[in-house]
């Protein structure tokens, strides 16, 4: 079974990164196949920026996304900008500090979504108190709110992924990501 | 030491697929879609005791590293078009001297500067004939980032092999997207073979179709290398029409009459098959999806992936599709190795373009398409 994911946020936010770890840990950790591409131009350095993640239990012959089943916005541009093939009924995972919800009913109603919100910015500023770690924080909701990777394989994965001296600081965003993820619809 | 697993870059995978493969020395220029691959080769080449130098242009980057094979090192380069094209002198120039090189090619957008962070296949025509003269390259089309490496070292096992220029033909989506890669244990490397000393020793004493041991600079050999037309002891004879035809039909000869040693073509579902999907590099995931889909809905159509392009197997690609009656060459340019498939396989299939450029990859559903429209 495949799995179609995209992340979605400014540049700088670390969405990027948080593809990576995914795709690391579902092909390294969890024996798996994984392939992330992401756009490369100028939009990742600042604007809405995108990365896109599959994740098989077969060989990925089509690397790309083309509807995806999982959706994670970070910023309200990148979701407007990205959002339109999204899947019916896929899992849209947002921060709803920095995503109107107001605006994006009627794409939820019309494709059915299953909304998840994790405030992940917020958290890393206030309870891990670095800002820094919002995308860890965001990556332990959307294990919570997936499971396409596993807990354990995650973890692996930012443990290798993160610089050094900053381990604790990711697990602790991490599972900070895990708590706080709320379904609302 | 067991088999060793990354998740990586199909540029990084470049990288470490050249180390693998013995590479101690790297020149270039660095340009996107290319430019992660030199980034690796400078952090890990002065730890191996090897060299990278960051040159002032392509011209030179090719240069500098036909002299450094010349020097007994294994060499290589990384660019994307623009780069190319300033190299075609210096790459006519290693074809003649049969000097090993590797050029990675990490295609984009075209012509000129183009589409610097988009994927394209349009410069594979002009691996082929971007150098003056009649020569023959070898050129492997990477389509995921295991085969950046695997087909990177194959293209240094080649050039040792065959004493030429070998293109890895790759693109922006293969060289930016990331995937596990298994590195194992025991890379099977073609080394640089010394000549004997004899009293009487000529450099370019080669057999037909063949090539002889390359001596190094430096090694006691005395030794000629020049890009005019020379006989076997390297010395220019310029005017000599037999020692002229005799050079440069050995110089193609020497790929073209190994096409079966030098090829590699992956095929499924060709059985029955009245359509076939012929590909090479990145495009070739989305025509196997495709194909997969069709076989779904009942349709006899198969798929063909060529991961050496240059020289073109024409004797085996006409026994795999003798029985086929239509063959779609999906390509991320206006129509370059189609034009070539419908030379050697037109006469008894319909061949026909799926071209895509812009910068995007073809979808399984545009190839589909293509496959049940009649």
């Amino acid at each position: 079974m495949r799995t179609d994911i995209r992340i979605a946020g400014f540049g700088g936010q670390g969405v990027l990164m948080c593809g990576i770890v995914i795709a690391k840990a579902a092909s390294l950790y969890d024996n798996n196949y994984a392939v992330q591409t992401q756009s490369y131009g100028p939009e990742a350095r600042g604007g809405a920026s995108r990365t896109e993640v599959v994740v098989s239990d077969e060989q990925i012959d089509y690397p790309k996304v083309e509807n995806p089943e999982i959706f994670v916005a970070m910023s309200h541009e990148a979701l407007l900008k990205y959002i339109d093939d999204i899947q019916e009924e896929a899992i849209l995972l947002i921060d709803p500090n920095l995503v109107y919800q107001d605006e994006i009913k009627e794409i939820i109603e019309d494709k059915k979504l299953q909304v998840y919100t994790s405030k992940a910015t917020e958290t890393a500023e206030e309870t891990i108190g670095k800002k820094i770690v919002a995308n860890i924080v965001m990556l332990g909701s959307f294990v919570g709110a997936t499971g396409v990777i596993s807990v354990e394989a995650a973890k692996k994965s930012i443990l290798d992924s993160v610089p050094q001296g900053t381990e604790d600081l990711n697990m602790k965003a991490f599972e900070e990501g895990m708590k706080i993820v709320e379904k609302i619809n | 030491m067991a088999d060793k697993e990354y998740f990586v870059q199909g540029n990084e995978a470049c990288a470490l697929g050249a180390l693998a493969a013995g590479c101690t020395f790297f020149a270039g220029y660095p340009i996107t879609p290319s430019t992660e691959i030199a980034e690796v080769m400078s952090r890990k080449l002065p730890q191996i005791g090897g060299h990278f130098i960051q040159m002032e242009d392509e011209i030179a980057a090719v240069g500098a590293i036909i002299g450094a094979s010349w020097a007994g090192q294994k060499v290589v380069t990384a660019t994307s078009g623009p780069g190319i094209s300033l190299m075609q002198e210096n790459i006519g120039y290693a074809v003649m001297t049969e000097t090993p090189i590797v050029i990675i090619n990490m295609q984009r957008g075209s012509p000129s500067t183009g589409q610097p962070t988009r994927s394209a296949q349009a410069d594979m025509m002009q691996t082929k004939w971007g150098s003056h003269g009649d020569y023959e390259t070898i050129a492997l089309a990477p389509s995921s980032v295991q085969e950046c490496f695997d087909y990177t070292v194959k293209a240094f096992n080649l050039a040792e092999k065959y004493r030429c220029p070998v293109f890895v033909m790759a693109d922006e989506i293969v060289g930016h997207m990331r995937e596990k890669i298994v590195i194992p244990e025991k890379v099977d490397i073609v080394p640089r073979q010394m000549p004997e000393k004899t009293d009487n020793y000529l450099p370019y004493d080669a057999p037909e179709n063949g090539t002889t041991p390359m001596p190094s600079f430096g090694q006691g050999y005395n030794i000629h290398v020049t890009g005019l037309t020379h006989d076997k002891r390297g010395y220019p004879s310029t005017d000599d029409e037999e020692t002229h035809t005799e050079l440069v039909t050995r110089l193609c000869n020497k790929i073209t009459e190994n096409t079966k040693e030098i090829t590699s073509i992956e095929h499924q579902f060709l059985d029955d098959a009245e359509t076939i999907v012929l590909s090479y590099g990145i495009p070739s995931r989305s025509a196997l999806t495709a194909v997969k889909q069709a076989r779904q809905q009942g349709l006899k159509v198969g798929y063909i992936k060529l991961g050496v392009v240059w020289p073109f197997p024409i004797d085996t690609l006409q026994e795999l599709t003798k029985n086929a009656k239509r063959i779609i060459v999906p390509e991320l340019n206006l129509g370059q190795v189609y034009l070539e498939v419908d030379r050697v396989l037109g006469k008894h299939a319909k061949v026909e373009l799926l071209s895509k450029i812009g910068g995007a990859l073809h979808t399984p559903g545009e190839i589909l398409d293509k496959i049940v429209e009649e």
